[in-house]
């Protein structure tokens, strides 16, 4: 069975509800403190995939995701390296996309800045499929929560071609809501592993938390939210290896 | 060696940096035009040289996409943009700056030197306005003073130790000077008791134990003027809380209630293994000082006061008060913020710190009124989740005093004896250390960390929990050891700060803390979990049988105090109650032909107006339990009743938070405190709640003002019947009594007496839930409950300008049965959407359900079986237990709702809200669309 590491440090806190959506689609699940990896106390070798869940890791100070990401380059620069060399996919959600970018791990001179609107938002976003990746397998549009004040992608024109040259832009906005360079949502890194995404495919994983699902026919309610496929896409990739 | 190093780190060019818009929004708020750029800068004391320092710079604080930076060595400069003023703002001395605290660790973590760092920033700015001008825009706007600094001038530490305070023989005169000085808040006969008891036992007291009397018998900790004897109408009442609240529960005797009025929050069942813990707090008087830490750690707080008792908080709300947005700058008494600062500042506090904990914010309200200019209102509440069985209080002789979270600062000292006072112009300089920072990141670690300990064996590895709330340790240590006796260390609590004094450790308010009793063999497997998740623990000191609380300061005792003395010395208040005059002159006025521009003006009422802005601010989606949002509808962007949240992965049962508070109504006590709670329980069942506990939060004017008082035992009687009636216990309260504030000219503002209640009510099955949004073309609209004349207090009456007016009642009987048969209506599928009638009577309730389903309607007002002759009574008056409500098969609704008043007042259809009077057609005729947006405009900010 595949096992998956959620990993979590102070000030993370979408750490239930990963774990849920990796359990639905079929993982076991390990939460583990990102101490215990430095300290050697887990081995990130035994698991199959690495999730970095959402937050305010650290409270965000400096910069959204910056101190996590100076940990994971500064002390387990290895270990996640040897990770992606083994083919094996990671998964950096929200502050997780953040923490990716800024450590490098996603291979590009990206940043995710404060949005345009200056403020938090908490809100539901329709988003496209740009590229297929091991991620999304089926999945044409998802319909998903974004809940971040500091979302918005930025990187230089050059930058932002190779991306699309290289087919690396997962997920696109349809409505841009914090000012994303290029509408990005979501990126892969340059070996199609390591995905990182700005809105939360974990919080939409029964239709019962769909904003109006009140207004949805009974057969629609019974199925399963749409952000769950990311995570059955995952735990495929896994079985794969 | 060691050096000072200045970093500046600032956008590249091209950068769009949203904070330098915000400041310059700010400063044209106030008549000010500036160029601005904005500088995060750090200030590093360290053995570090200039090449380490850049190291620094560039792997761990900038972002080399978007920032650069600059060093200077000893001094801030910048070169390269020619202001004409610099204003650098820093937190003071000892307040919590949890940025440069993350720096520093993270610096230390790469193996080099460092001592402190300070976080800050500076602005530059491009401006010929004179400096006395923007000093004051600068103190008004953007910074706090009571927090932060703009110079690196630093505050001179005191260096005193421990003092006896002589009062053995001192007149009366004298001891309320000594009160007055030391911010006691005690008055003469509490004062004469201590100094009898120091005379008895013949010394006088250290100001540690002074301290210690002073916070244990405060408004705040120990509700004197509720639980003190009030002679009212020629009768002698025992206690308020006693004789009305706690009563009522009692007497309903409900098996679900679990705990209730002795813990930190109220906890009732919520299935057979897990329980629900509920509190709502206070926190008025540290936000009108500053809005952003004072609302953050009121929801800090309350968060704490839910882990008090072991469970994980799952749900935050909040309920804000203020004065009239559309002051002007210049009518503004001495000392007193902005309304729109201090909202704008609450929302940031709340959202911080529910957003940062991963707490979701799904629930709360904002009110205004003229009379909360000088006295804003914060109402911070949290539900949490706990299984039953993790619910321990057992504590014995022997065990460990552990002090988790947090370290101990200046910060917030004198806060609950700060509660217990009148507001003044001169509050902001006096208090200034009675301000509390939060520091969420801190709270989430002690939270998980105490999970852990909670679930680590069968049985928690505490035996007792507590919140560092109001107060600080003495409050909770001293309840914590109250009937056994305790020995605490002063020296063993960490500090941010080494200049504090014994007595400013012990009643520091500082926050993210939490104190636990701990069995002596737990407490290596206690250390293990809190050092694997960054959080600090500290054994302080031990409990004891002694029953007595004894300090230590390094070897030397600084407190003996008897807990007998401590905890039932205080004199017992007795205070006279006059009747409140209630004054409901009836108004009449003419209909006029189209009502369409009194909707409008409704509408955008910021009562009424869509608080969007607010709403996504706040993470309400976070722990993805959020069923039911608070925005709904097919756009989801229109007002819900309440949320429901479904806590538990493996059951569908849920449960609905919901509120009601009617200040306008305050000129009747009685009947604004019946409407408070009939509006937190019809709002409830709108969502499918069932089975309701609530929550009565007091916020009134000084209680030793008769009249207060009297409004006060009035709406306390109304909350006993009411609860009887409705067979919903309280569980859990607070008050907060002198919400008074005192301006430079002597004039006092006393707010509207404001009762908020909250109430929690259960959901079987959350798959039944409804929505208030109209869902289909051709359903039919019911109006159920009936309509009288009342608009006193009303956002008609409001947009009017008229003051007068009959304010609405509650029949308490009726209300329970169309209680009754809404709840079983909802639960046969007899409803498909459904919303409470409240703020903007009918009509507003009407238009916010077209929102929700972007449908019309066309309503007839004659449908309506009433005796009230005029279409603006109808459409306007707020009565309450009302509800409308869309049904597809009328006859069975009709045949369900038998014996209770229900009108067929029209059909779902087309785009528009068309309402028919009772003689002239289309008084209102509107499109959706129009009155949508109007709606959403006030907040759009």
């Amino acid at each position: 069975m595949v096992t998956s590491l959620v990993l979590r440090v102070d000030g993370t806190n979408c750490e239930q509800e990963t774990v849920s959506a990796l359990k639905l689609a079929g993982s076991k699940v390990d939460l583990v403190h990102i101490n215990e990896l430095i300290r050697r106390m887990v081995s990130l070798e035994d698991y199959q995939a690495l999730i970095i869940p959402g937050g305010f890791s650290f409270g965000d100070h400096i910069a959204a995701g910056k101190i996590i990401a100076n940990y994971m380059k500064l002390k387990l620069k290895k270990d996640i390296s040897n990770f992606i060399d083994a083919n094996k996919p990671i998964l950096g959600i929200c502050n997780g996309f953040q923490a990716l970018l800024k450590s490098g791990f996603l291979d590009i001179d990206a940043t995710l800045l404060a949005n345009n609107t200056g403020l938090f938002i908490d809100n539901w976003i329709n988003l496209k499929k740009e590229a297929d990746s091991i991620f999304t397998n089926g999945i044409q549009t998802l319909f998903i929560p974004i809940n971040h004040g500091e979302g918005r992608f930025f990187a230089d024109d050059i930058i932002l071609r190779k991306l699309e040259e290289e087919q690396r832009i997962i997920f696109k906005y349809i409505d841009n809501p914090n000012g994303s360079s290029e509408d990005i949502a979501g990126i892969i890194n340059e070996t199609g592993n390591v995905m990182g995404l700005m809105p939360h495919p974990e919080k939409f994983v029964n239709y019962y938390t769909h904003p109006y699902w009140t207004r949805l026919p009974q057969e629609t309610r019974e199925k399963e939210g749409e952000g769950l496929a990311i995570f059955k896409n995952l735990v495929k990739a896994c079985e794969k290896l | 060696m060691n050096k000072s190093w200045y970093i500046s780190i600032f956008p590249k060019i091209g950068i769009n940096e949203p904070l330098m818009q915000d400041i310059k929004t700010n400063l044209n708020d106030f008549g000010i035009e500036a160029e601005i750029f904005t500088i995060q800068n750090y200030m590093i004391h360290g053995a570090l040289n200039e090449e380490q320092v850049a190291e620094i710079c560039r792997n761990l604080l900038i972002d080399h996409v978007s920032h650069q930076y600059l060093i200077n060595e000893n001094n801030f400069t910048f070169p390269n943009w020619k202001q004409a003023y610099t204003i650098t703002i820093r937190y003071k001395q000892g307040v919590m700056d949890a940025t440069g605290l993350s720096v520093k660790q993270m610096i230390q973590s790469i193996g080099l030197k460092v001592y402190e760092v300070k976080s800050g920033t500076s602005i530059l700015l491009k401006t010929d306005i004179e400096k006395d001008k923007l000093a004051k825009a600068i103190k008004n706007f953007l910074v706090n003073d009571l927090i932060e600094d703009f110079s690196i001038t630093e505050e001179k530490p005191k260096k005193t130790h421990t003092t006896l305070i002589p009062l053995s023989d001192i007149d009366s005169d004298a001891l309320m000077q000594l009160s007055k000085d030391h911010m006691l808040s005690l008055n003469v006969e509490e004062m004469k008791k201590i100094q009898h008891h120091y005379q008895k036992i013949g010394r006088e007291p250290y100001d540690v134990e002074l301290e210690t009397i002073a916070q244990t018998w405060s408004e705040h900790c120990i509700h004197k003027t509720f639980s003190g004897t009030i002679l009212y109408q020629g009768k002698e009442i025992q206690s308020l809380l006693k004789s009305f609240i706690m009563k009522a529960t009692q007497q309903i005797e409900a098996d679900w209630c679990i705990s209730v009025f002795t813990d930190n929050a109220g906890i009732i069942k919520f299935d057979d293994r897990y329980g629900l813990a509920v509190k709502v707090e206070t926190h008025n008087h540290p936000t009108a000082l500053d809005p952003y830490g004072g609302a953050g750690t009121g929801s800090g707080g309350v968060f704490r006061d839910v882990m008090g008792v072991g469970a994980k908080p799952i749900l935050s709300t909040d309920n804000l008060f203020f004065g009239s947005l559309d002051i002007s700058l210049d009518k503004l008494p001495r000392g007193v913020m902005h309304p729109k600062r201090l909202l704008k500042g609450s929302v940031s506090g709340i959202r911080d710190y529910g957003n940062k904990m991963g707490i979701p914010t799904a629930n709360g309200s904002i009110g205004f009124h003229k009379d909360y200019l000088g006295n804003p209102l914060v109402y911070a509440g949290c539900v949490g989740i706990l299984p039953l069985k993790k619910y321990v209080r057992n504590h014995q002789t022997g065990d460990l005093v552990v002090l988790v979270g947090g370290k101990t600062g200046r910060d917030g000292i004198h806060g609950v004896t700060f509660a217990s006072g009148t507001l003044t112009y001169e509050s902001e300089v006096i208090a200034s250390s009675a301000v509390q920072i939060g520091n969420p990141l801190e709270q989430k670690r002690v939270l998980d960390a105490l999970l852990k300990a909670r679930d680590h064996e069968a049985e928690p590895l505490y035996s007792a929990i507590t919140d560092c709330g109001g107060g600080g340790l003495s409050s909770a240590i001293g309840e914590m050891g109250k009937d056994l006796g305790v020995e605490v260390n002063l020296e063993k609590v960490p500090l941010k700060y080494d200049e504090l004094l014994p007595w400013e450790i012990w009643i520091s308010e500082s926050q993210e803390r939490m104190l636990l009793a701990v069995p002596p063999k737990n407490i290596e497997k206690m250390k293990e979990i809190f050092e694997l998740d960054n959080s600090d623990l500290s054994v302080i000191g031990q409990f004891t049988d002694s029953k007595t609380l004894v300090l230590t300061y390094y070897d030397e005792i600084v407190c003996n105090l008897s807990m007998e003395f401590l905890h039932k010395g205080i004199p017992k208040v007795h205070r006279n109650a006059t009747e409140y005059p209630c004054i409901e002159k009836t108004i009449n006025l003419e209909d006029i032909e189209s009502y369409n521009k009194d909707l409008r003006l409704i509408l955008a009422h910021p009562m009424v107006a869509s608080k969007a802005w607010i709403i996504r601010q706040y993470d309400h989606e976070v722990q993805a339990n959020t069923i039911t949002k608070p925005l709904q509808g097919e756009m989801f962007d229109a007002h819900g009743d309440s949320c429901v949240i479904k806590p538990l992965t493996d059951s569908w049962q849920g449960f609905v938070t919901s509120n009601g508070f009617n200040p306008s109504y305050s000129r009747n006590p009685r009947k604004m405190a019946l409407s408070s709670i009939d509006e937190a329980i019809r709002n409830n069942i709108c969502s499918g709640g069932r089975r309701f506990a609530i929550l009565d939060n007091f916020s009134w004017g000084n209680p030793e003002d008769g009249k207060n008082l009297g409004a006060l035992v009035e709406a306390c009687q109304a909350c006993y019947e009411a609860a009887i009636a409705f067979k919903t216990p309280f569980i859990s309260g607070k008050d907060s009594l002198y919400n008074d504030f005192k301006s430079d000219d002597g004039e006092i503002i006393t707010i509207p007496h404001t009762l908020l209640i909250t109430s929690v009510g259960i959901v079987p099955d959350i798959r039944k839930s409804i929505t208030t949004d109209f869902m289909s073309e051709e359903s039919h609209i019911y109006l159920v409950g009936e309509t009288y004349q009342e608009l006193g207090g009303s956002v008609f009456y409001d947009i009017r300008n008229i003051q007068d007016g009959e304010i609405p009642d509650v029949d308490l009987a009726k209300a329970k049965l169309i209680f009754d048969k809404m709840i079983q209506a909802i639960d046969q599928d007899l409803i498909l959407s459904c919303h409470d009638c409240s703020d903007g009577g009918l009509a507003v309730t009407i238009a916010e359900m077209c929102f929700g389903g972007n449908l019309g309607v066309t309503i007839d007002l004659n449908k309506i079986i009433t005796s009230l002759d005029k279409d603006y009574k109808i459409l306007f008056s707020e009565s309450n237990s009302r509800f409308v409500v869309e049904v597809k098969d009328c006859k069975a609704f009709e045949t369900w709702m038998d014996g209770v008043p229900i009108h067929n007042i029209g059909k779902i259809t087309g785009d528009k809200i068309i309402i028919n009077g009772l003689v002239n057609k289309n008084i209102i005729n509107e499109r959706i669309s129009d009155l949508k947006e109007i709606w959403k405009k006030t907040f759009d900010w």
